[in-house]
């Protein structure tokens, strides 16, 4: 397996709502992709957006601004 | 083969939209099924046209565009997911049967529902729009044209109607979506519902409903969405509220294309190409013996179809001969339109339909009304 490093993990309620996170990101340039949602968030399925810890505060901003469906942020281990 | 049933189906897609189709058949994973390419990529396709279709119909937000397999479909979701056995419903007598029957199903369970009447021509009476309101009424239904006569319904008037009342307003573009101006924030409309496969020239099993943000539908379907797996309510969110199970991504991959097509070409340039068309026909079989136009193909604004009677013939013989001997395909009998073919007193012999799209031309178009000539002759010399 890879090896393990902090996260930034971005939720989000539907897979529209990730689908738009990795537009705006992808317009805006932040770094990141989307995976499958770690067990240790939610088990409930779904995509997520997993970022570099050093780019939280961008990735919040940027949901702000662009008015995205963010779940909730986590900080963890992948 | 002449096809002029393009208000049934456009059948030449712009070839953009058999390709995607083909490319997504071999490449696409299950939309929200998995973070791996290949349901990435069928994520995204899919989300990159709710964003096309939210700008052509002016939705609010491209995740309140929610895919279904058809109008008939979206117009069912938004029926019964908004309107209940208590409230009275205002509609017309131009409505298809996937607005009439959700409807009068809707009646059988205790609704009231009035329809603003037609009259002989089949222009509808604006005036009994106020007249039919009472005060239980919740909501108007309406098609932007009537499939029938390509009558264009008023729309900015229906809308300030309901704003002026509080009434839900729930619009039909099945015909219209892709050619004609709409502007669901600008009507003040709540839910607009379309069809991917008529003149946004996508393909068959794609279609869908446009909301306006804080509109709260109950869903028609619930199960799988690839998210929240484990609450044992279907998530309240949209789109996901109302995509329960595996979205058509091949089709809508043909959707997204055909809709690149529609916006380089330009939705005015296609419609003033087919209105032409369509004009041009009238004008060449308006003043035939024996035949009857119906509607108002006069009207600056109409969606591109001419419909038509020869003396008293069966319309389905008129239809068969057109294409046996002709090769032009039209479309006779009901055309799912019970109310406005008894207005237009056509109940027993339906009338027959051509409709145009962009992939039609003049030739064709005079070849079609030369056909109808010659049959108009034929039934006058009988």
């Amino acid at each position: 397996m890879r090896e393990r490093a902090e996260k930034c993990v971005v939720t989000f309620r539907t897979t529209a709502g990730a689908m738009a996170m990795e537009a705006a990101c992808k317009s805006g340039g932040l770094p990141g992709r989307l995976i499958p949602v770690p067990r240790s968030v939610t088990a409930g399925c779904g995509l997520c957006w997993a970022a570099p810890p050093g780019a939280r505060e961008a990735l919040e901003e940027l949901a702000v601004k662009k008015h995205l469906d963010v779940d909730g942020i986590y900080a963890i281990i992948l | 083969m002449i096809y002029l049933d393009n208000a049934a189906t456009t059948r030449t897609k712009p070839p953009a939209v058999a390709q995607a189709v083909l490319e997504a058949l071999s490449s696409y994973g299950n939309c929200g099924r998995g973070g791996h390419e290949g349901a990435l990529s069928a994520a995204r396709t899919i989300y990159e046209t709710r964003e096309k279709l939210a700008d052509l119909l002016g939705c609010p937000r491209a995740d309140h565009v929610c895919f279904t397999q058809n109008s008939t479909q979206a117009l069912n979701i938004a029926i019964s997911g908004l309107l209940s056995p208590e409230d009275h419903i205002l509609s017309t007598d131009l409505e298809h049967n996937s607005v009439l029957r959700p409807l009068y199903r809707l009646r059988e369970r205790g609704a009231g529902v009035d329809f603003v009447p037609a009259d002989r021509r089949g222009r509808l009476d604006y005036g009994a729009f106020e007249r039919l309101l009472r005060p239980e009424t919740r909501a108007v239904v309406c098609t932007h044209a009537s499939n029938l006569t390509g009558d264009v319904v008023d729309i900015a008037f229906v809308g300030r109607f309901a704003r002026a009342h509080g009434l839900l307003f729930l619009l039909d573009a099945s015909q219209t979506a892709g050619v004609l101006s709409i502007d669901m924030a600008a009507l003040g409309a709540d839910v607009v519902c379309f069809t991917g496969h008529k003149s946004l020239m996508g393909p068959q099993g794609t279609g869908g409903l446009c909301l306006r943000e804080g509109l709260e539908i109950r869903p028609f379907a619930v199960g799988g969405t690839g998210v929240q797996s484990y609450s044992e309510a279907q998530p309240a969110e949209y789109p996901t509220r109302l995509e329960a199970g595996t979205l058509n991504g091949h089709g809508l991959a043909g959707l997204s294309a055909a809709l690149d097509f529609l916006n380089e070409t330009g939705a005015e340039t296609v419609h003033a190409h087919e209105d032409a068309l369509a004009r041009r026909f009238y004008k060449a079989v308006r003043d035939l013996p024996g035949v009857t136009v119906y509607g108002d193909p006069a009207a600056p604004l109409r969606a591109p179809i001419v419909t038509l009677n020869i003396g008293n013939l069966d319309s389905a013989e008129v239809s068969d001969e057109l294409a046996e001997r002709f090769a032009v395909a039209t479309r006779p009998g009901a055309h799912c339109a019970p109310r406005l073919h008894r207005a237009l007193g056509t109940t027993d012999q339906g009338a027959v339909r051509f409709s145009w799209s962009w992939f039609n031309t003049e030739a064709e178009t005079d070849a079609a009304a030369e056909a109808v000539a010659i049959l108009a002759r034929e039934a006058q010399a009988e």
